[in-house]
């Protein structure tokens, strides 16, 4: 029953001039999030009008085509920067914006410090995979140590970006963690950070197993979920935890709720003032 | 308004506002710092907002995610900064949005010397981004000028919904003149073209191949009720991404011919002397005024010396300059780089008809370097 009445919903939210099948992998947990996003925007009874959804460059790039909002697939890495200035403009305008790890951390980590810390009213989620999945499974800024990639093939041995802890350090109203194996929470997540008016961070881990997995022998698609499902402790769990038994554990939970005067807000201000001392 | 002592970095920002402009987006970098202070301090005193951005890259990215918005939108920067920027100005041609990108070029490659004048980024403008595009970039030769193509530089982008280049320089940029600007009602200001069909009609990249038009299809901003797609990927007439080449051609032939077809609205350049004149001197930019001056003092020592100033750099006014050197032997290019319009001067007159005057040290050209290089040509015939 609510199978069908769910599938409903995305036929109301999915683009029927588009073509489909989508481009992801079967397995892949891109669709959950878009799955999420979707769910979360009738939730919050959002105008398609008022909805943007923009992105970057990789497999995450490509899901703002498949939905009917207003939507705009941007350069590798921009995606926050193209949406700073849409928002900007358009102030009351929802602007969700959906990267991979490699888009928002590596090539796009400059602006995503920045957006958090200007508090702009961007919902950005972050669909992390730890690798690059479209180029076929290189190492990103978010690849455990030790991990194979297909340019690590002796093992990795970088330190890895933690999105959500980052997010909240450098300013974020909102910021939360969890993986497309739980699904209600990431989307009790979502809604709250479309909801939120200043910068909201959403992390949702979701591993490859088109590349990581068969790489590092990890098995397949549902393998991955079991991995999500067993590798993950809740916020109030890990603080119980040593670091020792934290590593390797994905942390699920929120980060940060904070409320603080959201860009776009105080831009208006800017204008009041400016125009009050010319008379 | 009366006349007041006006920088030309200034006199681009007045212009900017004038033409409508209310977002601005940049970050610092001499020579072209002035603009963004200006705007900073103006925009929202209009209603319109300003943000300086984290680099470059994420300026140009700011100014064309406003204009899909709906506002006019530009930014500001110079030669590192203009490179930063190529990328996202690539997607600003597939994706037809509307901008404008002011470089106050200066002495480079890389840091090269900031405060000095250069017209080194003349190829950059045009072939700075990868792939094949049209690109339309204007230069000014005075502070006035630099208010006047400013609102030229908007009005051509919604026109023909392109990123437009305001190839200042540094001499502009920095110049003081006395100039007097127009009544704010006086202006011809071009507003960007609406849809009449409704939306599940609408087509954001319709191409009407066989039309008499230029064919620019119209660009609803965002959240009007028109939710299409845009994409840096080659895309169909609904914005989708596609691998077909019978969709990518056509549209391909669209943006060259909306560019081609105007020619004759977009080529903007003062000639004159041509009658009886024996050389023709094609200057541009802050250095075309060194090169009048040169023309001047040339026709006094008697040289018959025809001038042509082109204030549309690109596209390259091959007609105008095919025409005007058609009868003459000699061209004579003056240019703050190593030749870099001398080689489309070439191109089209001939290598042999055409001496270069190259200075890429930071330094003036001189008028009597110029006068000498026409001289010169004299003797040779």
């Amino acid at each position: 029953m609510k199978l069908q009445s769910e599938s409903r919903v995305h036929e109301r939210y999915l683009r029927h001039s588009k073509k489909f099948p989508n481009v992801w992998c079967a397995g892949c947990g891109i669709g959950i999030v878009l799955g999420t996003i979707i769910r979360a925007v009738d939730d919050l009874q959002l105008e398609k009008n008022d909805v943007a959804m923009i992105s970057g460059i990789g497999c995450t790039g490509r899901m703002p085509v498949y939905v009917d909002f207003n939507t705009m697939h941007t350069t590798h890495g921009r995606a926050l920067a193209f949406a700073t200035g849409l928002k900007m403009v358009k102030p009351d305008m929802k602007v969700i914006v959906v990267m991979g790890d490699g888009d928002a951390l590596a090539i796009g980590g400059n602006h995503f410090i920045h957006a958090a810390r200007r508090n702009i009213g961007l919902t950005a989620i972050v669909v992390n995979n730890v690798a690059y999945g479209m180029t076929g499974g290189q190492h990103s800024p978010t690849t455990p140590q030790d991990v194979k990639t297909a340019t690590t093939p002796y093992g990795h041995i970088e330190q890895q970006f933690p999105i959500a802890e980052l997010a909240a350090t450098a300013g974020a109203s909102f910021v939360a963690r969890s993986t497309v194996y739980h699904v209600r929470e990431l989307e009790s997540y979502i809604a709250q950070a479309i909801s939120k008016e200043g910068f909201a961070l959403v992390e949702a881990v979701s591993y490859c197993h088109t590349t990581l997995g068969r790489i590092n022998r990890w098995g397949t698609a549902p393998d991955m979920m079991r991995k999500l499902k067993d590798q993950s402790v809740t916020f109030k769990r890990a603080k119980t935890m040593s670091e020792e038994e934290k590593k390797d554990k994905i942390v699920r939970g929120i980060f940060a709720q904070r409320d603080i005067p959201e860009y776009t807000r105080r831009y208006d201000e800017i204008i009041a003032q400016a125009q009050e001392e010319i008379g | 308004m009366t006349a007041r002592l006006m920088q030309g970095d200034e006199a681009c920002a007045e212009g900017a506002i004038a033409a409508g402009c209310r977002f601005f987006a940049g970050y610092p970098i001499t020579p072209a710092t002035e603009i963004a202070e200006t705007l900073s301090r103006r925009l929202p005193q209009v209603g319109g907002k300003f943000i300086q951005m984290e680099d470059e890259i994420a300026s140009i990215a700011a100014v064309i995610g406003a204009s899909v918005g709906g506002a006019k939108a530009m930014t500001a920067t110079s030669g590192p900064g203009f490179s930063l920027m190529q990328e996202n100005i690539g997607y600003a041609a597939m994706t037809e949005i509307p901008c404008v990108i002011v470089d106050v070029q200066r002495l480079g490659p890389s840091t090269g010397r900031p405060t000095s004048p250069s017209q080194g980024d003349v190829m950059q403008a045009r072939w700075g981004t990868h792939g094949d595009h049209p690109i339309i970039a204007l230069s000014p030769s005075s502070v006035r000028e630099a208010f006047d193509l400013t609102i030229q530089a908007f009005n051509f982008a919604e026109r023909y919904r392109t990123p437009v280049i305001l190839l200042m320089d540094e001499l502009i940029g920095h110049m003081r003149e006395r100039i007097a600007l127009p009544p704010p009602g006086t202006l011809d200001l071009e507003q960007r073209l609406n849809t009449r069909v409704p939306p599940e009609w609408y087509k954001p990249f319709e191409n009407f191949p066989d039309g008499p038009n230029v064919n620019v299809p119209p660009l609803v901003p965002f959240g009007e009720g028109y939710r299409y797609h845009l994409t840096g990927l080659h895309h169909d007439e609904l914005g989708y991404p596609t691998n077909r080449p019978d969709e990518i051609q056509p549209w391909l032939e669209r943006i060259f011919r909306k560019i081609d077809r105007a020619l004759s609205d977009i080529l903007l350049y003062d000639i004159e002397g041509l009658e009886n004149a024996e050389t023709l001197v094609i200057a541009y930019g802050g250095l075309a005024r060194s090169a009048r001056h040169a023309v001047k003092e040339a026709r006094e020592r008697g040289r018959r010396v025809g001038f042509l100033r082109l204030k549309t750099i690109w596209p390259f006014a091959e007609e105008v300059v095919e025409h005007a050197a058609s009868r003459l032997h000699r061209v004579v290019v003056p240019e703050l780089n190593r030749g870099q319009l001398a080689l489309e001067v070439e191109r089209v007159v001939g290598r042999h008809k055409v001496r270069r005057v190259t200075r890429a040290d930071g330094e003036m050209i001189q008028p009597a370097e110029i006068v000498a290089a026409i001289e010169d040509l004299e003797r040779a015939v």
